[in-house]
């Protein structure tokens, strides 16, 4: 199997790490060779931040390049733009239809760009969720990663039951019902 | 070895692994993104090893000697700006060598996520005449580890292990061994090799060189540094995370991926170069590699066409040697989104009021470097660990008192215990006048809430005796000590302008925890749109919580807000509330 290559984008403290290594846990339990870069530290702070998953029979390079994404969960919209150029030709492009300024946009140096989503769809091919508003339904917002994952997990080649398993194995024992309701709100979308 | 079970590890949490199937009995570090994960991790293993969190890298690396000389497997983990600070023992601890097993792991940060500089640990082994051992994966993260102990003991040499950000916090499939038992060996009384006094250092310089060059003898044969024979018409050399770049770049050259980088193996070197017809040498940062092959009369190409700044990649290796450009849409022009202070943050508190009162700050390495950021661009300076104080009092020896009357030092309480004090004992010591605020959060923040001297509990989890900063500071002569609660603006504003007023050191204490280190459903702030006049006075102090409508009214996001009532406090309008339950 050709490498897989996805990328998890967001903003700092909202559960890049989390997504990424249940999507690690799943491939190394399907018998993948895989590898995960991560942010820590003070990129981590609220600011924009990309996670790399690849996995596959042998795989060297532990980030994604330009172009070469299957697939991109994006956390936030401006940095679902931000990264969408990661994307091959025929990726999916998953994003979480959610606004977080950025502090240039926040003082009023910058303007956060309208249309984001509209503007994407006419170029990739985007999924787009408003999974913070959809958690705030199974009440915690906070769960809005698992969410967005549900929806990406559609386009990968794992069944539900791996994905409910690894991600019982990698979630807090106390939130895994609600970490898998909200992964099955995603699916189900 | 039996082998136990294949895992995905961070190259961190693989060193930490590989410390403990070494067989390592004491570990100490201070924390440094990207190092900080190796102790947290070793932690799982006290049954059977000590870690700790010292005060600073100088004070590790000296616990993980004294561990040596005993005669156990010891090692101490730093940032790259870590290792300066623990350099004056590194230097001569080159010079004693070893009992037990010893090595330095040592974690660089090309790119710079999280670091002030982009040093190459490299030149600092090479000066201090370390061997280095530099892994591409989590798997050889952890092998080297062990190896670097072997090494260690065999050739009477102190061992730095040489990582960047993207081995320490990548994750990759490891397969565990059991540990290793029996490693301890008994302390043996030997004042010619451990005082470093004129007479037994120049001996031991000589040791030094003849150990140094028999390493360089066997590097030739060593597996970790390995040929792979391809296509001849393009050779590389490279170690590390390159090495992985180059594989996924060039997948038909032929490579040479040194394992050690220090000393080369020039024998095998000469060779590879010899059966190549052109000769590349891929390492991020600094030509170490390339200075020393070039001098030996070797043909290559290295830095002419790559960076001496930042990451590479397989991309750019493809771009450099190859000549392709990547085949990929233009990226959108968007809005940066650098690193801000968090919602809740009491630094943001401290660094409004500091801005109301038209302060500057003399800054520190933490979060609170953030302060530096608009809108806040209260901090003119941010150096190295505990330099805030001693600028600050430099400032004031140059220009006189009246000059740092619109100024502070600002450091963090982990950072005050790290080197801050010294800064501090100074002031006091040389009749400062200036005024110290200690941003006392509870935490290690910036790497990721770590404990320090000052929390009451150590890296193994026990308690501990806390140290009374306001206690500490008044013990080394500070008369004027005031602890004030962060969020308590008032207070703060009237603290700082008595502190300086007066003729002599003053520290003033921040208080109040780091908003991360309570998890669960915290309060948070609603605006009443009807009164809200869109004045804008909340947005000052950059909470990124709260934007401007296009109305002109502000909102607040409810899943970021901690409730923390800076906005609150600053509203004329009473438009913002506090909402205690969700």
């Amino acid at each position: 199997m050709a490498v897989k290559n996805i990328m998890i984008v967001g903003v700092g403290g909202q559960g890049t790490l989390l997504t990424s290594r249940i999507l690690g846990g799943l491939a190394i339990e399907a018998g993948y060779d895989v590898k995960l870069s991560e942010v820590h530290g003070m990129a981590q702070r609220g600011g924009s931040v990309v996670t790399f998953v690849r996995y596959g029979e042998n795989v060297h390079e532990p980030i994604v390049e330009e172009g070469q994404a299957d697939i991109i969960i994006a956390f936030e919209k401006l940095e679902a733009l931000r990264y969408a150029h990661f994307l091959k030709k025929d990726g999916a492009l998953i994003v979480n239809d959610w606004r977080i300024d950025p502090m240039p946009v926040v003082i009023g140096a910058a303007e956060y760009p309208v249309d984001i989503i509209e503007n994407l769809e006419k170029e990739y091919n985007v999924f787009s969720v408003n999974a913070t508003e959809e958690a705030k339904k199974l009440g915690n917002s906070r769960v809005f990663n698992l969410i967005v994952l549900g929806v990406a997990a559609k386009h990968m080649d794992f069944t539900q039951q791996q994905w409910h398993d690894v991600i019982k194995n990698t979630v807090p024992p106390k939130t895994v019902d609600i970490n898998i309701s909200a992964f099955n709100a995603g699916y189900g979308l | 070895m039996a082998q136990l079970k294949k895992v995905i590890m961070l190259g961190n949490e693989a060193i930490a692994r590989g410390a403990y199937e070494a067989g390592v009995k004491v570990s100490a570090a201070y924390p440094g993104t990207p190092s900080t994960e190796i102790s947290e991790y070793l932690v799982q293993y006290k049954d059977s090893l000590y870690c700790e969190w010292s005060p600073n890298e100088k004070v590790a690396a000296e616990v993980a000697l004294g561990a040596s000389i005993a005669g156990s497997r010891a090692m101490a983990c730093m940032k790259h700006v870590g290792f300066n600070v623990a350099a004056d023992p590194v230097y001569s601890i080159s010079y004693i060598g070893v009992n037990g097993g010893l090595v330095f792991v040592v974690a660089d940060d090309p790119g710079l996520y999280s670091s002030q500089n982009e040093q190459d640990t490299r030149m600092v082994a090479l000066a201090a005449k370390l061997p280095v051992l530099e892994p591409s994966d989590s798997a050889e993260a952890k092998e080297y580890t062990k190896l670097a102990f072997e090494i260690s003991e065999k050739y009477d040499r102190p061992v730095v292990l040489r990582i960047t950000t993207r081995l320490a916090h990548s994750q990759g499939v490891v397969e565990l061994c059991e540990p290793c038992t029996d490693t301890d060996k008994p302390y043996v009384k030997n004042i010619a090799k451990t005082v470093m006094m004129p007479g037994n250092a120049k001996l031991r310089h000589v040791v030094v060189e003849e150990r140094n060059s028999e390493l360089a003898q066997a590097a030739d044969t060593m597996a970790i540094n390995r040929v792979e024979m391809a296509d001849t018409s393009i050779g590389v050399i490279t170690s590390g995370i390159p090495y992985q770049y180059v594989k996924e770049a060039l997948p038909n050259a032929s490579v040479l991926k040194l394992g050690m980088v220090n000393p080369l193996p020039k024998q095998l070197i000469c060779d590879f170069a010899s059966k190549v017809d052109k000769l590349y040498i891929v390492e991020e940062l600094d030509p170490v590699i390339e200075q020393q092959v070039k001098a030996w009369g070797i043909e290559a190409t290295g830095k002419e066409i790559f960076s001496l700044l930042g990451e590479y990649s397989a991309n750019i290796i493809r771009k450099a040697i190859l000549g392709e450009d990547v085949d990929a849409a233009q990226p959108a022009q968007v809005p940066g989104r650098p690193p801000i202070l968090c919602p809740g943050c009491p630094h943001r508190s401290v660094y409004h009021t500091l801005k109301k009162l038209g302060m500057h700050a003399a800054g520190d390495i933490g979060c609170y470097t953030l302060g530096a950021v608009a809108p806040l661009q209260v901090v003119d300076t941010t150096v190295c660990m505990g330099s805030s104080i001693s600028s600050l009092h430099g400032m004031e020896k140059a220009k006189g008192r009246e000059f740092i009357k619109n100024w502070v030092a600002v450091i963090g309480d982990s950072t005050f215990m790290h080197t801050g004090i010294n800064s501090l004992m100074n002031m006091v010591y040389n009749n400062a006048t200036g005024t110290v605020l200690i941003l006392d959060n509870s935490t290690t923040g910036m790497t990721g809430h770590q404990d320090h001297a000052a929390t009451g509990k150590t890296l193994m989890g026990d308690a501990t005796y806390a140290i009374d900063i306001p206690a500490l500071c008044r013990a080394i002569g500070v008369k004027n000590v005031v602890t004030v609660n962060a969020f308590d603006t008032a207070l703060l504003e009237k603290t700082i302008k008595e502190e300086q007023q007066k003729e002599e050191v003053s520290v003033i204490i921040t208080k109040a925890p780091c908003v991360l280190l309570t998890k669960g459903k915290k309060p948070f702030c609603v605006v009443d749109s009807e009164k809200c006049k869109g004045c804008g006075l909340c947005l000052k102090p950059g909470c990124p919580a709260i934007t401007k409508q296009a109305d002109g009214t502000v909102k607040i996001d409810d899943t970021m807000c901690t409730g923390c009532g800076l906005c609150e406090s600053l509203c004329h309008t009473a438009a913002i509330k506090l909402v205690k339950e969700g």
